[in-house]
């Protein structure tokens, strides 16, 4: 069986593809790229200029799957990210039980089997998650993780955590880390300032965060490990970070769309959507990153995606969970904001969303030539749409960006050559 | 006049109008009190519901007194007392009181924002009666109210607030309502105790306590938790009675009209001295007795919505 993809507009960098082609697929691959190519009895699908990327990965998401069933699985999640334009995430360990062992990977690939989409486990830095003794880190290389986190928490004792940098640089692995001081974040639930002040809510000061980059930094320096800090959200972290890559450290950042796009002013309603971890800063942090995102100073784009059910973020705002359901709506939030105003190109999009990540978790990518594997997200740049907590495919409802009027959406996404999820005919379906 | 709201969370959104019109309010109230019967029929067969997830005793016994002075049906449920404990969300408790009829639900919780919670979630009115470190509106206008009743006036006032800025929905809502009257707000405490940009509220933040007090009108005392102490925010007890308590010595050197008043209960000898708490300065009794005022103001102006003004006379 062949499908026949017409007038598909591809943006691939890799392949120095920008233009208007056909494609065609066969099995799993991509058999032939060309300016036309002749329908001979093939299934069809018409694009009529549409956007055509190599499927994009987002390599921060939380699954929750084992042990927060409710909030997400390895399936919805998956569903998620093929909705959102994603062919390959990478999911966090902060499981339970957490995957700081090779069984818990195992079982995480299993269910990804069933999955929509490509799931890349990310292994714990410490056992449990607790910052106290290394995980089981060679093990869960040879299961297959392609970096270590103990994202949700940050290693606090500095000897471990260059002692987890020493080790698995030997077997490969980057470590990406969750940079917050426990200590100076005083149990805090928005960014400390001027809201936090007129809010009443429990400050977290920037520094909390940046005193975790600047040490993670200097441990990179001493062990010559490959850092990657995720989630960046202050002007001063970013500076750092910056520096440490001037310096020929092998330090790469991410930062969120609601890091991009939102200011703590956004707390003022005391929407629980709107807690997160880190928290959204003030206008002159998110500033500095939209800047660097546009000077190339920043990596990757992620969307954190941090899934929670109903009643984890009812109520009181100190009580609510942190976290924002972000997969279904990063590329089209990052579409909106930045390529439509011509902040960032689609080049910029594909490099930000698909070739830094797969080079920071290792992963090689082939992009859109014959003989490669047939990911492929396809966007329509026309098509308007509101988000709507009713209609996301994940179990987290839970997105500060819920009203948003955006132009641009996910369309298709292909994965292994088959459509997985399919919008060109507005039913916004699932297929498996 | 009714206020055009159907809930009071806060001074940060409320005019100078308003205000003036609920104090004015308040004193229609407080005459009240010298009569031989302390009661007027105006809130018959009106509810509301004291829902107090945080131990209080003053500000619960002044809205119970406001309440009953006005003639409305009064539900109290406390923490200890209701299904919270069992796990219960604020959500469906405030939900129960509402279809048991409450015209009003006065809220009063740990968790900023909890009000403003509520108040998008049920058709009661909401009154704020302390939402953590946010807003404490009753106590900002019995506040006033008491200044406005010793001095005439509020605006063109110099008020210093004393002790513990950041944690202080008191400090809050009393910064909010003088500013918006017209007053000159100054604050002081440690400077671990003040919160980050509160100049941006329009004050004038000292960490200094003599320096703050030069010139003013007003110098309004708030409770130092003593627990602060342990979690770092300053070194001890006695260095706190030393740097920012309010003395004798300190009181000497004021005007001699000088309002001295504290929201209550009070630390006597940490942030105040008992001669200055008991002394011919200090208005912290009164303050009392105008917050029943207020709080009936309050009540009468969201839960007598559908009434008329005559009602009151």
């Amino acid at each position: 069986m062949k499908t026949l993809i017409k007038n598909a507009f591809i943006i691939d960098p890799i392949n120095q593809l920008n233009g208007q082609y056909d494609l065609l697929l066969e099995g799993e691959q991509i058999s032939e790229v060309a300016v036309k190519i002749e329908d001979q009895g093939y299934q069809l699908i018409e694009l009529a200029g549409r956007i055509l990327l190599p499927g994009l990965i987002d390599m921060h998401t939380h699954l929750r799957e084992p042990g927060y069933e409710e909030k997400e699985t390895i399936k919805s999640g998956g569903e998620a990210a093929a909705a959102g334009g994603f062919t390959t995430i990478a999911c966090m360990p902060n499981t339970k039980p957490v995957a700081d062992n090779p069984a818990t990977v195992e079982y995480i690939k299993s269910k990804a089997r069933d999955c929509v989409v490509k799931v890349l486990p990310i292994g714990s830095i410490t056992k449990n998650l607790l910052g106290k003794e290394l995980g089981e880190i060679g093990f869960l290389a040879e299961a297959g993780v392609k970096a270590l986190s103990d994202d949700g928490n940050s290693v606090m004792n500095s000897e471990i955590m260059r002692r987890a940098m020493e080790y698995a640089n030997s077997f490969g692995l980057p470590i990406i880390s969750h940079c917050e001081d426990f200590n100076l974040n005083g149990n805090g639930v928005m960014n400390e300032g001027y809201y936090s002040t007129i809010l009443g809510l429990k400050p977290i000061p920037p520094a909390a965060e940046e005193i975790m980059i600047a040490r993670d930094i200097l441990l990179a320096e001493l062990t010559g490990a490959r850092l990657h800090i995720a989630h960046l959200s202050t002007k001063r972290g970013l500076e750092m970070v910056c520096d440490a890559r001037e310096r020929g450290l092998q330090v790469t950042t991410e930062v969120t769309p609601h890091h991009l796009l939102l200011t703590d002013k956004a707390v003022k309603s005391y929407n629980p959507d709107t807690k997160v971890n880190p928290p959204l800063r003030c206008e002159q942090d998110v500033e500095a990153l939209r800047t660097a995102l546009q000077d190339g100073l920043i990596e990757a784009i992620a969307s954190d995606h941090a899934p929670h059910t109903f009643e984890d973020k009812l109520g009181e705002y100190d009580y609510a969970a942190f976290g924002i359901s972000g997969l279904e709506t990063t590329l089209a939030l990052i579409h909106n904001e930045f390529i439509q105003a011509d902040l960032l190109d689609w080049n910029d999009l594909v490099r930000l969303m698909l070739i830094n990540p797969a080079n920071i978790l290792g992963l090689t990518v082939e992009g859109i030539k014959a003989g490669a594997v047939a990911d492929l997200t396809i966007f329509d740049q026309e098509k308007t749409w509101t988000v709507s907590k009713d209609k996301l495919k994940s179990k987290g409802k839970n997105t500060p960006f819920a009203g948003w009027e955006l132009q641009g959406k996910v369309v298709m996404t292909i994965v292994n050559g088959k459509v997985v999820y399919t919008d060109l005919d507005d039913q916004g379906k699932i297929r498996y | 006049m009714v206020l055009k709201r159907k809930d009071f969370l806060g001074l940060y959104d409320v005019s100078a109008e308003e205000i003036t019109e609920i104090l004015n309010t308040a004193v229609a109230m407080k005459e009240i009190f010298t009569r031989s019967v302390k009661k007027i029929p105006t809130l018959r067969g009106k509810t509301i519901v004291n829902l107090f997830f945080e131990p209080s005793t003053r500000t619960k016994s002044s809205f119970d007194l406001a309440a009953k002075r006005l003639s409305a049906d009064v539900m109290s449920i406390s923490k200890s007392s209701s299904s919270v404990v069992k796990g219960e969300t604020l959500l469906d408790t405030a939900k129960t009181m509402e279809v048991m009829g409450a015209d009003v639900v006065v809220i009063r919780h740990s968790a900023s924002g909890a009000a403003e919670f509520l108040a998008r979630n049920i058709q009661a009115s909401v009154l704020n009666a302390g939402d953590g470190a946010h807003s404490h509106p009753t106590q900002g206008l019995l506040d006033m109210y008491t200044i406005r009743e010793k001095l005439g006036r509020i605006e063109g006032l110099k008020v210093l607030i004393v002790g513990d800025i950041a944690h202080s929905r008191v400090a809050h809502s009393n910064i909010r309502g003088l500013t918006t009257m017209g007053a000159e707000v100054r604050v002081t405490g440690p400077a671990t105790l003040l919160p980050k940009e509160v100049e941006k509220m329009g004050v004038k933040a000292y960490t200094n306590l003599d320096e703050a007090l030069v010139g003013v009108d007003v110098v309004n005392i708030l409770r130092i938790q003593l627990e602060r102490q342990a979690s770092g925010l300053f070194p001890s007890i006695n260095e706190y009675r030393h740097f920012y308590g309010v003395n004798e010595k300190r009181l000497a050197q004021l005007a001699d009209d000088i309002l001295i008043m504290h929201p209550g209960p009070m630390n006597r000898g940490i942030e105040i001295e008992s001669s200055v708490a008991d002394g011919a300065n200090s208005v912290i009794t009164e303050q009392v007795t105008n917050g029943v005022a207020i709080r009936m103001a309050l009540l009468y102006l969201l839960a007598g919505r559908s009434l008329k003004h005559e009602d009151l006379n």
